[in-house]
């Protein structure tokens, strides 16, 4: 394969499904992913179903809550929308996953 | 707290499991067809977007199931699965449920029944605040239990690490109340009784030990909660109330709280009255007598000092008394846990260990039984756990869901076998031997339960551990093949190799000694007595309890004499104090040069009875040499004695013993007139004791002369009728206190009871062992030789002779049997002397009998190897190859 992609890093979703969400507004399953694939440009290998456990996750966290509506065509379908918990939560998560990519970023730097 | 949300979120789900799954469902469609719509605008056909659609979520039913695991409580899903399962593949077979459940409810029961027992007597402390500084102090090993009241005396001075120590004894006295007179037992205690023990009364006050100012000085009782209830109908104002005990006067002080039942393990007090009182009451000198060791004594160790240390401390003063006091010599001490369980040497304790170790036993073969049978059934299974295993199920589902069988089987036994055991528990702590008022606390607490539940599991595990081993072990590929051979089964040495070794090894062993501990107490039952009870009739009396004097019994229990012997159809009557099998007194024996009566110098301890003449007769006893008494041995007269053979050749060495002297204590020295044959004296299973025969008109010594009476009378009459003429007649003379009626054969049926209820259990688990024997071992050894059956098919085609055959496919299960019978014979010997030891009987190792056992056992193996040996090769060999 001439390009590789990565895997989602465990725990990057729950972040990537939070950050979604809060910039985009209430969004159901499937325009989450799909907005997902876009941001990263298909760096990321995504089973567009590995959202749903996701998604289920963080709803059992209560930092997002999960309401039936109609799409934009007129389809059925289950919206995502933050919480206020889950608003305070995406501090934390981005700070975590700074620190962590700092970290790396120190790691992967060349020694000078 | 994020992880209780998601719990409590978790736990709601797993209850909405059916309509969440709707939910998803339903989410995932919407979710294909917004993507479809997306393929769709891009100019895919309908066909190519659903393509594009499902493969860009990847795979519906793996985001299903990984949802699943998300959502509810997984583990718990598949546990409540694999029983439903298991108890649908159980109701698939009944008969086999029925055998494993019954099976484990014998074994799980037996070990019940004697958890509970062990719990109630040797783990459950004393029913008193802080029962685990409390220790009791006595000698070491199994000597001295009791002690007595002028040594407590000097031990409450002299030790250093105690807050307070008590002492008590059992009192057995006739209690009139309100003009009723009725037999009772309590408990005479020191002042500080319920003091040290730190309890408040229920009802009144409790007597203290500053109301002790010296003999007689504290004519007051305590009642027992029930005996306050039974006996005066729970009246609030019984306090100061009069109670004759022995017809002395006592005030009733104050009623002692509900659950607390004295201080004994068996026995429940009906009262407590001062010590100071006892002799007044009962006319036996306690307090000035070293030797008179009758107190059991508890004491509170101080705070910090351990028991080791308060061991030692009491060890130093014994040595320290034995210098001091002639009486005191070889006197040894230790603090210890009250009762049974902190003695050593007990012989309850060690009968209890035993069944213990015997009912673990039985749970250890019903364990490998249902391990062979759990095996066969999952190897005739092999086929469809291979199939779940070829389309994906994990080796530990597959397993788990044999070892959820055998738990759920486990259990369903524990629980019937826990409800048999409460049955028995049930009968066994309403029994009463004797008019003794034991007690038995032992119906099942909180512990017993869990013991229950644990043994149960644990034997689940045990059981399905050789089939979860087989699943382990399962190659798939070969597996799926319709000839499939369990894996192992071509080793040298398998599993069930092992388990047909332990099978008949623990059952070779439970049988063996049951059958020889069996065997053993019938021969000690059918050993003579020494005595005719045929057609003889016992009445006691108490003359101390009656409350007559000394001065008066000797003339009093002439009259009882006169009065049974003219009851018509009486051919003969006779008194004694205590009668073989009804009572029993005893004394040190010192020879005839002693001058120093101290516990060095005893010779040894002698059953002792005051007769009348014609005793002999009425007893059926044979003089053997010398005369019987005389109405010339009277006071005044030379003091005079016959003798037992156990005890002329113990203190003489020969039986030719008429006029040969000896002494009991000082002013008792007696001339032997006679030697009588032995016999039985307390139990029928004893060994033989000596026994000496006094004139009852003699007395002995100052001592003894005023207390129990049994009139002895022979006659052709109904046992009925001559004991209303006996009641009649004889309550005509003593009127103060209750006579106790039976025949002779009632009173040893009565001293049976403890050897008969060791016999009947022992021979219960043997038989349970037996029967676990004879499936265990037929079902194993068939087992063992048809998974082999292939093999020899092969073999016959091969040309092979049905001789050959048949050795190859026998030898092997042979020689389990003769190793694990043997194995089996030589443990069961060594538990049977255990046992003999424990229970004290004769081991009397019958070599016929162990044959027999060794040769039962083998035979059942063989017919068990024989019959599908047979089988085999009854079989066409190309038969058997195409079919297995």
């Amino acid at each position: 394969m001439p390009e590789s992609k990565s895997d989602v890093l465990q725990g990057t979703l729950d972040l990537m499904v939070l950050k979604t969400l809060e910039s985009m507004g209430p969004l159901h399953g499937y325009g989450l992913a799909r907005r997902i694939e876009q941001v990263s440009e298909n760096t990321v290998s995504l089973n567009q179903g590995t959202i749903y456990p996701a998604l289920l996750r963080l709803e059992q966290r209560a930092w997002v809550k999960g309401e039936w509506g109609t799409s934009e065509t007129g389809r059925r379908a289950k919206f995502y929308s933050l919480t206020r918990s889950g608003r305070k939560q995406i501090a934390q998560e981005t700070e975590n996953w700074e620190r962590v990519a700092a970290t790396m970023a120190r790691f992967l730097a060349p020694f000078s | 707290m994020t992880w209780i949300r998601v719990l409590l979120n978790r736990c709601s789900a797993f209850f909405r499991t059916r309509q969440l799954d709707a939910d998803l469902d339903e989410e995932l469609r919407a979710h294909i067809e917004l993507a479809m719509e997306e393929y769709r605008a891009h100019g895919m056909t309908e066909q190519q977007a659903r393509t594009a659609a499902l493969r860009a979520v990847g795979g519906v039913t793996q985001v299903r199931e990984s949802y699943r695991v998300q959502r509810g409580l997984p583990w718990l899903e598949e546990i409540v699965r694999d029983i439903r399962f298991a108890f649908r593949k159980l109701l698939h077979s009944p008969g086999f449920a029925l055998t494993a459940i019954l099976t484990l409810a014998v074994g799980i029961g037996a070990n019940v029944v004697v958890f509970s027992v062990l719990n109630g007597i040797l783990l459950r402390p004393l029913n008193v605040p802080q029962p685990n500084n409390l220790v009791q102090i006595a000698g070491e090993a199994n000597r001295g239990d009791s002690q007595s009241y002028p040594d407590y005396r000097d031990y409450q001075d002299r030790n250093q690490s105690f807050t307070g120590m008590l002492a008590y004894k059992i009192i057995h006295v006739s209690t009139e109340i309100d003009k009723s007179l009725s037999q009772s037992w309590g408990n005479a205690a020191s002042g500080n009784y319920f003091d040290v023990l730190g309890l408040q009364p229920a009802l009144g006050r409790f007597f203290h030990a500053s109301d002790e100012h010296g003999l007689a000085s504290a004519p007051y009782i305590v009642l027992s909660y029930d005996f306050w209830q039974s006996h005066f109908a729970a009246s609030p104002n019984i306090v100061g109330k009069v109670v004759f005990l022995n017809r002395h006067p006592l005030t009733v002080i104050g009623v002692a709280p509900k659950n607390f039942h004295g201080t004994d393990f068996f026995f429940w007090p009906d009262y407590w009255i001062p010590a100071v009182n006892s002799q007044q009451v009962t006319g036996w000198d306690d307090f000035d007598w070293r030797r008179h060791r009758e107190f059991t004594l508890l004491a509170r160790l101080k705070p910090g000092v351990t028991q080791q240390q308060a061991s030692q401390n009491m060890g130093a003063i014994a040595r320290q008394m034995a210098k001091e006091y002639p009486d005191d010599q070889g006197l040894t001490l230790t603090a210890r846990k009250p009762g049974p369980s902190g003695n050593s040497d007990n012989p309850v304790k060690k009968a209890l260990l035993g069944m213990t170790l015997l009912a673990l036993l039985v749970l250890l073969a019903a364990c490998a039984n249902l391990a062979s049978i759990f095996a066969a059934r999952a190897a005739d299974r092999s086929s469809e756990l291979a199939i779940r295993l070829a389309i994906g199920s994990s080796r530990w589902a597959v397993a788990r869901q044999l070892l959820t069988e055998a738990i759920l089987v486990s259990l369903v036994g524990g629980i019937v076998g826990t409800f048999f055991a409460r049955l028995v528990l049930g009968v066994l702590s309403h029994w009463r031997p004797g008019d003794f008022p034991s007690q038995f606390l032992i119906a099942p607490d909180v512990r017993v339960y869990i013991v229950a539940i644990v043994l149960s599991i644990g034997s689940g595990i045990v059981f399905a551990l050789l089939p979860a081993r087989q699943v382990w072990k399962t190659d798939v590929v070969e597996a799926i093949k319709s000839n499939y051979v369990a894996a192992g089964s071509f080793r040298r040495f398998a599993m069930r190799d092992a388990l047909l070794l332990i099978q008949v090894a623990v059952c070779t062993l439970l049988v063996t000694s049951s059958l020889v501990a069996v065997h053993g107490m019938i021969e000690r039952l059918r050993a003579p007595l020494g005595i005719s009870t045929k057609g003889v009739t016992l009445a006691q009396v108490d003359l101390q309890m009656a409350g007559i004097p000394d001065p008066q019994s000797r003339l009093t229990q002439k009259r009882l004499l006169d009065a049974a012997a003219a009851i018509p159809g009486v051919t003969a009557a006779a008194t004694s104090d205590y009668a073989p099998f009804l009572g029993v007194w005893g004394w040190s024996v010192y020879s005839w040069d002693t001058t120093q009566f101290v516990p060095t110098n005893v010779a040894f301890d002698a059953i002792t009875y005051s007769v009348s003449p014609g005793y002999f007769q009425v007893a059926g006893t044979h003089l053997k040499t010398g005369r019987d008494f005389t109405q010339e041995d009277k006071p005044g007269s030379p003091t005079v004695a016959i003798v037992n053979e156990t005890f002329a050749r113990r203190m003489f060495g020969t039986t030719r013993v008429v006029g040969q002297r000896f002494k009991l204590f000082d002013p008792v020295r007696l001339e032997i007139i006679g030697v009588v044959e032995d016999g039985k004296y307390i139990d029928p299973g004893e060994d033989t004791q000596p026994a000496i025969f006094m004139p009852y008109a003699q007395g002995i010594g100052p001592y003894m002369v005023s207390g129990p009476v049994t009139v002895l009378v022979r006659s052709h009459l109904p046992p009925d009728q001559i004991a209303d003429a006996l009641r009649r007649s004889l309550s005509q003379v003593v009127t103060t206190a209750p006579f106790s009626i039976l025949t002779w054969s009632d009173a040893i049926d009565r001293s049976m009871v403890p050897v008969r209820t060791a016999t009947l259990v022992l021979g219960v688990m043997g038989l349970i062992a037996a029967i676990l024997a004879v499936t265990g071992l037929f079902g194993m050894a068939s087992y063992s030789v048809s998974k082999r059956m292939k093999e020899q098919g092969i073999r016959m085609a091969l040309g092979a002779q049905r001789i050959q055959v048949m050795r190859s496919t026998l030898s092997r299960p042979v020689l389990i049997l003769i190793i694990g019978a043997c194995a089996g014979l030589i443990g069961g010997m060594l538990a049977a002397r255990l046992l003999a030891h424990l229970i004290s009987f004769p081991s009397t190792s019958d070599p016929l009998l162990l044959a027999c056992v060794a040769l039962f056992m083998m035979m059942l193996g063989l017919i068990g190897t024989w019959i599908p040996a047979r089988r085999a090769l009854a079989i066409d060999p190309a038969r058997l190859l195409r079919e297995s």
